[in-house]
């Protein structure tokens, strides 16, 4: 065993550059790795929250509707009341955890609030903004409900289901999170190859001692056993890091930096990261097991 | 201890056989060699014995192992029993004589106890006491062949295969290494030893295998080149 070490200490200095960009390649792409699928977890965790708080917009007709879908302008009292009655109807209330109506003014002070210092604040007006059924589904997911009993209905413009909103957000999320496990399937691929040619230099610096040691007996495994580990130890540095690089991204990034700007959101947390570091210290060893082992046979036949 | 028959070896992309329907008995304890001009088929059928190769056709049967259906798993346990020396000497430059010797046993799992007992002994046997802490290139030629042959048969192998191993030696350092061969021989080493070496093979009335084009043409005891 002592043997072993001290060659695979040798087989280090012997090729100190190529052994430090294994470490760098394998670094980045665990990296990568990580930190998209922590991205995937915050979407499924930002998905969770959001989707439970997505609530069905009712929009009444205003002045400035376009007639087609409201010939007689703005809703009338009357329209209005007809759907709430619908709302507050057994058909209906059996799905339904709780609604409001928000009125133009209110409407108004929201849009105030939410365009904050923006130009566009300052030209609309309370009458151009619609009123509004905010409703609340027991299951949000069954929003088609609402959405089959209220277009077409005599007052109403819209019906807008939030969940769409969200559902753009997280795709594009989604998109980012899958672009960067691509990238990083990439990454890993390279770093793979250049740990199997960092091996086959490592083994060719040291073929007249393979020769000798083959000529006298050395087990297969034995003479393996060096290069495999020499390959195993710096990818092991390299997906260390990436752990380390990875958990400093949720505390320093994500729990510093992001949660106290956005403090509604919950956001993954160091309890997350530590489940994501030991796959990939796992992965990484033993990708980088399998391509020193597979560049080491494929050099040394018996 | 060998039996080779029927053996043929074609390598690839070449029209003639390196060896040609070839049979072979060597017993236990025999001193052989085989001569025969370059590419006569020597090299060929070392490899087929230390089972670098394995014959196109023929059976071939060393320390009673079949090395045609040997799994290649048990290949380095049965190169442990025998030992090889060459023309070129294949010594570690960074490494001492005795560290030389020592590694060959380090690496096959040998216990630092047997080795520090062993490396100090067949130096001792070899002649080389006193050069255990040069390094190769402090050497002769000779003494550079002793450490080969130190390491050939540290692990007190049954057969000892020499290839050419006074090649690159001059005609006084060459008898010492043969004399040395000899008294190796003589414990009960079976030695297969190619050679270009006329005088060598004249002075010491052994057996003669000689090939010629793949083919043995003379297998002759006490013979001569």
């Amino acid at each position: 065993m002592k043997f072993v070490f001290s060659e695979v200490a040798q087989g280090f200095r012997r090729n100190l550059s190529m052994v430090v960009s294994v470490i760098l390649v394998t670094f980045i792409s665990l990296t990568f790795v990580g930190t998209a699928s922590l991205l995937q977890m915050q979407i499924g965790q930002m998905k969770n929250y959001w989707y439970d708080r997505a609530q069905v917009a009712v929009y009444m007709c205003s002045d400035v509707s376009a007639t087609d879908v409201c010939p007689q302008g703005e809703a009338s009292e009357d329209l209005k009341a007809a759907v709430k009655e619908k709302l507050e109807s057994n058909t209906l209330s059996q799905y339904i955890d709780k609604y409001y109506f928000e009125d133009h003014e209110q409407a108004y002070a929201t849009f105030q609030e939410q365009f904050k210092g923006n130009a566009v604040a300052k030209y609309v007006t309370a009458n151009q903004l619609n009123e509004t059924y905010w409703v609340k589904l027991k299951d949000s997911t069954r929003s088609q409900i609402i959405t089959e009993s209220f277009t077409g209905v005599a007052g109403v413009e819209e019906v807008r289901d939030q969940r769409s909103y969200l559902d753009q957000i997280f795709s594009i999320l989604n998109a980012a999170s899958l672009a960067a496990i691509g990238i990083a399937i990439l990454m890993l691929f390279s770093a793979a190859l250049l740990i199997s040619t960092t091996i086959r230099l490592s083994a060719f610096s040291r073929r007249r001692e393979l020769g000798i040691m083959r000529l006298v007996g050395a087990s297969n495994f034995f003479i393996q056993l060096p290069f495999i580990l020499e390959g195993v130890v710096a990818a092991s540095i390299g997906s260390i890091l990436a752990g380390g690089a990875v958990l400093a991204i949720v505390q320093f990034f994500v729990q510093g930096y992001l949660a106290e700007r956005l403090p509604f959101t919950s956001f993954v947390g160091l309890a997350d990261g530590l489940l994501v570091v030991p796959v990939l210290i796992g992965s990484g060893i033993v990708l980088a097991a399998l391509a020193s082992g597979l560049a080491i046979r494929r050099y040394l036949r018996i | 201890m060998i039996s080779i028959s029927n053996v043929s070896k074609q390598y690839r992309g070449s029209a003639r056989p390196a060896l040609n329907n070839v049979s072979l008995e060597i017993a236990k304890g025999d001193f052989v060699f085989l001569v025969g001009a370059s590419g006569s088929g020597k090299s060929s059928l070392m490899r087929l014995m230390l089972r670098e190769d394995v014959p196109t056709k023929g059976s071939v049967h060393v320390l009673g192992e079949n090395l045609v259906g040997i799994p290649s798993r048990r290949v380095p346990f049965f190169r442990r029993r025998l030992g090889v020396v060459f023309q070129d000497f294949r010594l570690l430059p960074n490494k001492t004589v005795a560290q030389n010797v020592a590694f060959s046993l380090e690496v096959i799992g040998k216990s630092q106890g047997f080795i520090q007992e062993a490396v100090p002994e067949v130096l001792r046997l070899v002649g080389l006491e006193g050069k255990a802490d040069r390094l190769p290139s402090e050497l002769s030629g000779g003494e550079q062949q002793r450490v080969a042959l130190a390491r050939a048969i540290v692990n007190k192998p049954a057969l000892l295969l020499a290839d050419e191993p006074t090649g690159n030696l001059d005609p006084t350092t060459s008898q010492d290494i043969m004399a040395l061969i000899e008294r190796i021989n003589l414990a009960g080493t079976t030695v297969i030893m190619a050679t270009h070496d006329r005088g060598i093979v004249d002075r010491l009335k052994k057996r003669v295998v000689e090939l010629k084009d793949g083919e043995i043409i003379r297998d002759q005891v006490g013979g001569s080149y």
